[in-house]
């Protein structure tokens, strides 16, 4: 399963077991996370690839009964982000998330972006400008929203709410950007946007996106795993997964046999 | 077995008949209702007038008015708001945000709804035994602004907690997957986005404080006074003193019950005249939660 390509590496999964309550939701995931590359995370409906990649910032951990073992080692600094050592806050200012469904703060536009960066108590308004700027640029959405960056953001469109979502988690600068079918509430016009959007971003960010459309996971990653029933069952480049994948269950899955 | 379309005449008399019912009771109820406060503004409402607002009671219903109870029921209303208003809150967001979920909370909420059926008289005999007697606080303002705190407290608690409620999880996440932490997450989302319905549920437990008359009977509320409690301003350093929560007072609810049973038609009069002030204040309160409400539901869209 260990590919010798993934290098650098910027995160490895290493025996991760999860628990809703009594339900074993992840049995036993191991994976690598390349640096700069986008990973794909797909499968049936349930098998766990919102778990998987909710354990990545431990958002898991603002639910007693949600339990994990294993470790999340993010590199270059060897921090193993599961450890009841390492602060859950500390792993989110590290690691940003996109939702399924859009969620901007009932705020301007400007605060949302801003946000991860007042929570860590910046107040200076000039840094605060130059990084909601940059952000928004990042986010391909600067020059739709520039002159109304104080308007609410629920005047935006579906599909530039969610590009607003990628700026808040992209003003933070972080390491690595979790996507969790991000395109899924949005038309085909939003999401080839979106799509683009990835592509741009893996230049500064490595980036995992959780996918159900195979031909999206095709389209925009560079690595995809397959997971089965809480499995992880292959994990390859994404243009083998989707040409010769090496197990029998990959392949009825890509082909459209279930799922 | 029926025919379909007999089934479906059926039921379409039935959902008829049960229309036309529900109606019926609900007009039986607002011609009730309006009877009752037409009646009581056509008593009442030319006796209001500033030499009304402005008097203390009398021996004469000409001269009476409703001055000291009016400036009771305020003072009693502060006191009530002051406790009840950051302990209902504090306590409606330790129970949503915080407190785990286990037996002990189940227990305490249950009994927090409990408390809000209680009926108020029962809060009039514990504040009696309480705050009057063991804590020696006496007939005061401050007793009886503490004794409606706590019988107001359990609906600030559950309206602050059906507010707190109302903000989806999914926003909560949001701040948090940025590095807020909980305290962040309260301070800059969950309250100002409740606040609407919080101050709503403030506005109406004030409300109802306002009306309540049986627990003040109970602790000893005066029905004839004609002074003032002692002004909170002074003329020398501190400027503020506080005196006036050990006053004595009346408020309005029982300065209408006195004048009712007086035999003259004058002060009769009189009673309706506070039924019509009264009800002036909590309608106007209500509006003002409903304006609140409305207002805050336009600004928030999830
Ligand atoms: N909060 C939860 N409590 C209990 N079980 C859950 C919870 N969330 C998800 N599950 C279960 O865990 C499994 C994996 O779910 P999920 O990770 O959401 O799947 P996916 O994102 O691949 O559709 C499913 O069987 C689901 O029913
Ligand atoms: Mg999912």
């Amino acid at each position: 399963m260990v590919n010798s390509s993934i290098y650098p590496v910027k995160a490895e999964v290493k025996s991760l077991n999860f628990y809703y309550g009594q339900v074993h939701a992840l049995k036993n995931i191991n994976l690598q996370i390349p640096e700069k590359k986008v990973v794909a995370l797909i499968g049936p409906s349930g098998c766990g690839k919102t778990t998987l990649l909710r354990c990545f910032n431990r958002m898991h951990d603002l639910y007693p009964g949600h339990t994990y073992s294993g470790e999340i080692v993010l590199h270059p600094d060897e921090v193993n982000v599961l450890s009841k050592d390492v602060d859950p806050i500390e792993v989110r200012m590290r690691i940003s998330m996109v939702f399924q469904k859009p969620n901007p703060f009932p705020k301007s536009i400007y605060e949302n972006v801003a946000y991860g960066l007042r929570v860590r108590g910046i107040r200076r308004r000039s840094i605060l400008d130059e990084h909601v700027e940059r952000a928004l640029r990042s986010a391909a959405l600067w020059d739709e929203v520039k002159d109304r960056l104080h308007s609410m953001a629920f005047n935006l469109s579906g599909g530039q709410q969610q590009r607003l979502c990628i700026a808040r988690a992209l003003a933070i600068d972080p390491e690595l950007i979790l996507f969790d079918e991000p395109t899924s509430a949005l038309d085909p016009i939003a999401t080839a946007k979106i799509e683009e959007l990835t592509n741009e971003l893996k230049k500064e960010v490595s980036i995992i996106i959780v996918t159900h459309n195979m031909q999206q996971a095709a389209r925009i990653s560079d690595y995809t795993a397959f997971m089965y029933m809480g499995e992880l069952i292959e994990y390859d480049e994404t243009g083998k997964i989707f040409t010769k994948p090496s197990k029998k269950l990959t392949e009825e899955y890509i082909t459209g046999h279930f799922g | 077995m029926d025919r379909v379309d007999h089934i479906v005449r059926r039921s379409r008399f039935f959902d008829a008949f049960f229309a036309v019912v529900g109606g019926l009771i609900l007009v039986a109820v607002l011609i009730v209702l309006f009877v009752l406060i037409g009646d009581l503004f056509y008593r009442g409402f030319d006796r209001i007038n500033w030499q009304f607002l402005t008097s203390f009671p009398s021996r004469f219903a000409e001269r009476a008015g409703i001055l000291s109870a009016l400036v009771g029921s305020i003072l009693v209303l502060i006191v009530t708001a002051v406790c009840s208003i950051p302990l209902g809150i504090a306590a409606g967001l330790y129970l949503e945000e915080y407190a785990p979920k286990n037996r002990l909370t189940a227990l305490i909420e249950i009994n927090i709804s409990n408390l809000a059926s209680v009926p108020s008289i029962i809060y009039g005999l514990m504040a009696l035994g309480l705050f009057v007697y063991k804590l020696n606080l006496g007939q005061s303002i401050l007793a009886a602004g503490l004794t409606l705190g706590l019988l107001v407290l359990p609906i600030v608690i559950v309206t602050t907690r059906e507010a707190i409620r109302s903000v989806p999880q999914h926003i909560r996440e949001a701040a948090f997957a940025v590095g807020a932490t909980k305290w962040q997450v309260v301070r800059d989302h969950v309250l100002p986005y409740s606040s609407g319905g919080i101050m709503t549920g403030v506005i109406i437990a004030l409300s109802r404080a306002i009306g309540e008359t049986a627990p003040l009977v109970t602790i000893g509320a005066l029905t004839f006074i004609s002074f003032l409690p002692s002004p909170p301003l002074t003329p020398e350093p501190p400027f503020i003193s506080f005196k006036w929560l050990m006053d004595p007072f009346a408020v309005l609810p029982i300065q209408m019950f006195n004048w009712i049973s007086r035999p003259q038609e004058g002060f009769h009069v009189n009673a309706a005249a506070v039924g019509v002030v009264i009800l002036i204040i909590t309608l106007g309160m209500n509006a003002a939660a409903i304006l609140i409400r409305w207002r805050f539901r336009r600004r928030i869209k999830w």
